[in-house]
């Protein structure tokens, strides 16, 4: 026998609120949808705890024809089931600066619209874990994060008057024909790198830019001159890192070592565990990486190739961060803020090797950007895919063969 | 205790006008003398019980002016004025605004969206506000009533359009205490309102069409229609003083005693009026 889900297609999305446990009204709702053969999905439950609060109940409605869902609709409604389509959205005045109102309705980075004055609106910049904030006058409707609240800043609460549009996992089997959102190291990875060489392409003519958020171990593999090389061939427009990733790229181009480890012979080389630090140190003399490259001091590699390829670079610190370099933003919010308004017109990102970096800008992106997530480790994918990103690819498999992959295939769909 | 008032509006323009109930047939007319008798005994009969009556003036083209019961629902200081189902008694609201607005209450008023019909849906028994909904009020509104007023608002489907206001099928008389007509509530409503009403007093079929739950209640005194001798026996048992007078007239036009009253300083099942411990508890 089928599911529900499957057997019953039509469906829409209710609230109820007010005393409807004491009152018996949700019983008489849920018995009201099956004795018309529907069906019932509860997707939130809140329960008033005192007497005087009212409870909360955001029901699914499932029907197998268009007119037995309309049927049902109807008799609910009488006892206060309402579509939440059916309903303008309910605005309620920030009151606090960093804080939504209570109840708020909290994001998906799915494509969003909300209804006013009986016409829907959509939602600019689509994020997950925001709020919308709304302009009434203007009817305009935008994804805020909670501390760029306002006090005055009309923000939505409850569901009612916001629908969203999940982009269809078909849709996606469409972009990555070969490989779906399972993590797997025993996929052919040889038709998904060019997968995503293709992708790249696409987003590139789409008039849209190829993000790169990587981790240090672009540099500790030996990968970094696939890197450049993809730099030079402007197919990266831009690039998300930590300062490990420029930190251990500049010091492999000052003193030919990765955390120490002299990349061309796989050694420990005498006191190269201060390579790094003595790395930071000169760029900080000199001010920066950009100095570095204009006064000759930085001659190659990943930040040499982007300041020299005008590929904009955005360096997020964190808490275990040694030095940091001179353009490592030090403040999160202010991190999240920049990397917010650079994603605005990125088509597809490319993670590699990066948990904290991967997952930060993950959640920036809104759902129609597609993502390919490259790891050695299987957790850093889920952790992506179980945060909502479902637009995210994931490649369990080590970083150097696959950029040499990737340029390779990129060589060959331009030759 | 304050005096208990009640506003009263004179049937000087009273008639059936108009069939927006199965009551109403405007071949079967209403003798406005005699209605204007029966009206002036209801009155004398509550001032006598100790009610101080407030009179809302009558209009021409009115006809339903006079059920004061769905004017407003009164919460403290505050009349939430009704909204109409009806075009014919939307008329009446900017009438009721205005009484109120002089009388001195905070005015509320409810989304256009909404329709509840005032009192004549929506009773107090305790802390609870009973609520009726389906043929004139909506359950939405009630819901927005209860989120602002910060009570527990127990929605009741009226079922029977013979019934089509609460106040014609339940009759809080004290927290805990009330009088009900089963047949015009469904399984979840009776049971509700046995859950909730610790003395649930049913009433017969043929006296709920005498309006027998159509009650006024002043103190100790519940006042109704003729003809319901079977609840006025109950009554008198609990101790209540129940008293008949005569109100076919208004029965014509699907109202009768407690449809012509709006009590103003809450009706005596308000939990609200009562210093805490006074009013019933929560039983669940």
């Amino acid at each position: 026998m089928q599911a529900p889900t499957e057997r019953m297609p039509f469906r829409e999305t209710v609230e109820v609120s007010g005393h409807v446990i004491d009152s018996l009204i949700l019983p008489k709702i849920l018995d009201a949808i099956t004795s018309r053969a529907g069906s019932f999905i509860i997707q939130e439950f809140t329960v008033g705890q005192n007497r005087t609060d009212p409870s909360y109940v955001l029901l699914e409605v499932l029907a197998e024809t268009p007119e037995k869902l309309a049927d049902i609709l109807e008799q609910i409604s009488d006892h206060g089931a309402v579509p939440i389509s059916a309903q303008d959205c309910n605005l309620e005045v920030a009151d606090l600066a960093g804080c939504f109102p209570e109840g708020f309705y909290s994001t998906t980075h799915h494509h969003c619209e909300v209804r006013l004055d009986g016409h829907w609106f959509e939602v600019d910049r689509p994020e997950m874990d925001c709020g919308i904030k709304v302009d009434p006058g203007e009817k305009t409707a935008i994804c805020i994060p909670m501390v760029e609240v306002k006090p005055g800043d009309q923000i939505i609460v409850g569901h009612a008057g916001v629908r969203v549009f999940p982009e269809a996992r078909d849709q996606k089997r469409r972009l990555f024909e070969f490989m779906g959102s399972e993590v797997s190291t025993e996929k052919p990875k040889g038709v998904a790198f060019r997968e995503v060489a293709m992708e790249m392409l696409r987003a590139k003519e789409a008039g849209k830019e190829v993000l790169l958020v990587g981790g240090p171990a672009i540099v500790h593999t030996g990968s970094g001159d696939h890197l450049n090389s993809l730099i030079r061939g402007g197919y990266i427009h831009r690039l998300f890192a930590g300062n490990a990733l420029a930190t251990h790229d500049i010091e492999q181009a000052l003193f030919g070592t990765s955390l120490g480890v002299n990349l061309n012979e796989g050694i420990s080389t005498e006191g190269g565990h201060e390579h790094h630090l003595r790395a930071i140190n000169r760029i900080r003399r000199v001010g920066g990486i950009k100095q570095a490259v204009e006064e000759g001091l930085l001659t190659q590699g990943i930040m040499y190739e982007c300041v020299i390829n005008n590929v904009p670079y955005l360096l997020a610190g964190s808490i275990r961060d040694d030095g940091p370099l001179p353009e490592v933003i030090t403040d999160t919010l202010e991190a999240q803020k920049q990397m917010r308004e650079q994603v605005q017109n990125v088509g597809f990102a490319l993670m590699i090797a990066t948990t904290l970096h991967s997952i930060a800008v993950g959640n920036l992106l809104p759902g129609t950007t597609k993502v390919v997530c490259v790891d050695i480790n299987p957790s850093t994918v889920i952790k992506l895919s179980d945060r909502g990103s479902i637009q995210t690819v994931g490649l369990v498999t080590d970083v150097e063969p696959f950029l040499r992959s990737l340029v390779q295939e990129l060589k060959q769909l331009t030759s | 205790m304050n005096e208990p008032r009640i506003l009263m509006c004179p049937p000087d323009f009273y008639g059936i006008e108009y069939e927006i109930n199965p009551w109403m047939d405007r071949r079967r007319q209403a003798d406005r003398l005699k209605a204007i008798d029966q009206w002036t005994q209801l009155k004398t009969i509550l001032t006598e019980a100790g009610a101080k009556i407030e009179l809302l003036t009558p209009q021409a083209g009115l006809p339903d002016l006079v059920f004061t019961a769905n004017s407003a629902i009164i919460y403290k200081d505050e009349a939430i004025l009704a909204r109409f189902r009806h075009p014919e008694r939307q008329k009446e609201v900017p009438v009721n605004q205005a009484w109120f607005q002089k009388a001195g209450f905070v005015l509320k008023e409810l989304p256009e969206a909404f329709a509840v019909e005032g009192a004549g849906d929506a009773l107090f028994c305790g802390e609870t506000l009973f609520a009726g909904y389906r043929m004139r009020s909506d359950a939405l509104g009630h819901q927005q009533i209860g989120r602002d007023l910060m009570v527990q608002v127990l929605p009741l489907e009226l079922i029977d359009p013979y019934y089509y206001h609460l106040d014609t099928c339940f009759c809080p008389l004290q927290p805990g205490v009330a009088i009900y007509y089963p047949g015009a509530f469904d399984e979840y409503g009776q049971s509700t309102l046995k859950h909730w009403v610790p003395t649930l007093i049913p009433v017969e079929k043929e006296e709920a069409e005498r309006f027998a739950c159509n009650a006024v209640v002043v103190d100790k005194t519940v006042v109704t229609n003729e003809g319901c001798p079977k609840l006025h026996q109950q009554l008198q048992q609990l101790g209540y003083n129940p008293i008949a007078t005569p109100l076919d007239e208004f029965t014509k036009a699907g109202g009768s005693a407690k449809c012509l009253t709006l009590r103003l300083d809450g009706e005596e099942a308000a939990g609200w009026k009562y210093a805490s411990g006074e009013s019933t508890k929560r039983i669940a």
